[in-house]
């Protein structure tokens, strides 16, 4: 059922994500998506939601950065993120305060509290958007690839509170911190029976298996056309000659060449770095989105007409077969040259 | 235990190439495009099986589809589930993950008790991730995003092991509980030749929107919070310098290019 009374929600929400005592760099990002997005809207209040145990100090921290009111869930049973606790806690909020916007970010938990969050309110979400934008109505357009990525599809949520989008990490930058100012209010959190149902038993850190790509200056990146596992062991030793990261498009990961945390695009990340080069990639927007903001883009691909090629700074027509391993020698020679 | 895998035909990526969009509706006409089970609804399923395998019970797997997705659902009993149940209807066209999510729920209410749920976590075609969890919210059970194992199965609860940006969480949940999977929780068998056979003896059946109580103005277009405002041709373009040739020339262009982007 469509929402009553539309003009009555207002405001932006921003979801901000802590683990272990740690904002998450997408928190603040999100922050200045608010910001931009409330400049256009004049005169709206940028609200972060923060929930966990023992975090005030992080609340204070988003005032830094760029929200206008905290709003605090501390309690011991929002220690750590499971969805039911966390579901109720933000729906009850949203009830109570109606918020015309909520963004929240598009990773494993923000996605898993998004879609919830959005089923229990009876409102529209859209997932992993690239652009954000304001309409002449008011309404917040939520820009995402459509289609086989060969269009970017504008997504609507018109009769339905709050408009709700979930964003990929890196697609906004986090602002600069500011003189504090804003308010905490805490929200009051009882426990439930539903509660008890689901508990985390253990979280196992990773340790970062190499240089992640959204830190890396040079990022080397493959597609399709590498067609082997064995062929992709040329991009890793390209990466490896210039000191930079591997990345890749869908088709790698669904192949197992890449891990989850390595794909570029709309569904993985967006990359700033000074030098990306990418091989085998045919450039489809849904992996072009997140290589926009590199400073020069290189792209090997043996086939000219090539989309990348239009996306690109320099274009090299050939086989990566012919190309990377001549590359890699020559690399390799200027790194240690002969006495 | 009674085991449901939620599985989305979407059309085969091999021919995206010829989808086109309804100028009017804005949504996809695919007529003629074959539909294809996605590699993680496909992992769902497997994952389906071997539990069934572990601790007996039976696997349904649905659908909501187009008539022609019939094919992809005796794909499915022919890898091993056990029943097939398709909701189609044209009322459900255009449906947003919020509507197909409902449907689903209908149809998984409709067939009674569930133990465990299990989804893709990303489909083929949409991708946003957001139907497992919608569907459990409205089936008002637990959900689990991601899982790249299941640990154990014992004493009405289940032990997973999923996924996070920074590692893994082993999660203990109250069953019945819903899973989205990912690529690495299994390797899909294969179907057999028996299989494709015995397929054909298991039931198959079609709900429509009246079979499953659902109103027209709930689902589809209509009952979709979210609507396709426009569609546009982005503009990324640079000034591309394209060179080709002899494989060293191009090597030294790659590498000033690259000096000029460190300098
Ligand atoms: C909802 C949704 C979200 C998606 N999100 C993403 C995302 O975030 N990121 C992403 O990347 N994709 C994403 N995709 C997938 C995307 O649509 C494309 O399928 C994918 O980006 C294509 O990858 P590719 O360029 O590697 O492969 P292809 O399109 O198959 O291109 C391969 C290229 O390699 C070239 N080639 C072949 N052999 C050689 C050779 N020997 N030497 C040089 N070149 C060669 C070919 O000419 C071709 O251009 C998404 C899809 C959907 C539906």
């Amino acid at each position: 059922m469509p929402a009553d009374k539309l003009d009555e929600w207002k405001g932006i929400w921003v979801f901000t994500e802590q683990e272990e005592n740690c904002l998450s760099e997408i928190s603040l990002e999100l922050l200045s998506a608010a910001k931009i997005l409330a400049s256009k809207k004049g005169e709206t209040e940028i609200s972060a939601l923060l929930l966990g145990h023992g975090v005030k100090a992080l609340a204070e921290q988003l005032l830094v950065y760029g929200a206008d009111r905290v709003f605090l869930a501390d309690h011991f049973s929002l220690a750590k993120y499971l969805t039911l606790p966390y579901t109720r806690v933000v729906c009850e909020l949203i009830r109570r305060k109606k918020p015309e916007f909520f963004l929240l970010p598009a990773t494993s938990l923000g996605s898993d509290l998004a879609s919830r969050v959005a089923a229990r309110i009876n409102t529209g979400l859209s997932a992993h958007c690239t652009q954000l934008d304001i309409n002449d109505q008011g309404e917040l357009m939520q820009v995402v690839p459509a289609f086989g990525g060969k269009v970017m599809a504008t997504i609507l949520c018109q009769n339905h509170r709050p408009q709700m989008a979930t964003v990929r990490p890196g697609v906004f930058r986090r602002g600069e911190p500011r003189q504090k100012k804003g308010t905490i209010e805490d929200v009051s959190v009882e426990i439930k029976l539903e509660d008890e149902n689901q508990k985390v038993v253990e979280i196992q850190w990773e340790k970062k298996p190499m240089q992640s790509i959204e830190e890396a200056e040079i990022v080397v990146a493959g597609g399709a056309g590498i067609g082997s596992r064995e062929d992709w062991k040329l991009l890793e030793r390209l990466a490896e000659n210039l000191q930079g990261a591997v990345g890749g498009t869908r088709p790698p990961l669904d192949e197992g060449w890449i891990a989850e945390s390595q794909m570029i695009g709309q569904s993985g990340k967006t990359i700033r770095p000074k030098l990306y080069i990418g091989v085998g990639i045919s450039g489809v927007i849904q992996h072009v989105v997140g290589i926009q903001d590199a400073k020069i883009i290189i792209a090997i691909n043996n086939n000219p007409q090539a989309a990348i090629f239009q996306t690109a700074d320099l274009g090299v027509v050939g086989d990566f077969r012919k190309v990377v391993p001549l590359l890699i020698e020559e690399l390799k020679k200027r790194d240690n040259p002969a006495p | 235990m009674n085991i449901i895998v939620c599985l989305k035909p979407a059309p085969d990526p091999k021919h995206w190439d010829s989808i086109q969009l309804d100028p009017v509706t804005k949504a996809l006409k695919r007529e003629g495009i074959p539909s294809v089970l996605g590699p993680l609804d496909k992992r769902a399923l497997e994952e389906g099986l071997r539990i069934k395998e572990k601790h007996g019970g039976k696997v349904m797997a649905m659908a909501m589809a187009p008539p022609s997705a019939k094919d992809n659902l005796v794909e499915a009993l022919a890898m091993g589930a056990d029943e097939g149940y398709l909701l189609s209807d044209r009322a459900f066209a255009g449906s947003d993950t919020w509507a197909t999510s409902l449907v689903l729920s209908r149809g998984i209410a409709k067939l009674g008790s569930f133990d465990i749920i299990l989804c893709g976590s990303y489909s083929l075609d949409g991708s946003t991730g957001h139907v497992g969890a919608q569907l459990a919210e409205f089936l008002g059970i637990l959900n689990v995003t991601q899982v790249v194992a299941v640990e154990s199965i014992e004493g009405g609860k289940i032990r997973t092991r999923s996924l996070v940006e920074l590692g893994y969480r082993i999660l203990e949940s109250r069953l019945p509980t819903l899973l989205t999977v990912t690529r690495e929780i299994n390797t899909p068998r294969f179907t057999s030749l028996l299989g494709v056979i015995e397929a054909e003896s298991k039931p198959l059946i079609t709900w429509s929107a009246a079979d499953l109580g659902i109103s027209a103005d709930e689902v589809g277009f209509k009952g979709s919070p979210t609507q396709t405002g426009g569609i546009f041709l982005p503009e990324i373009k640079r000034q591309v310098e394209m060179i080709s040739g002899e494989p060293e020339e191009m090597v030294k262009e790659i590498i000033r290019k690259i000096r000029q982007a460190l300098g």
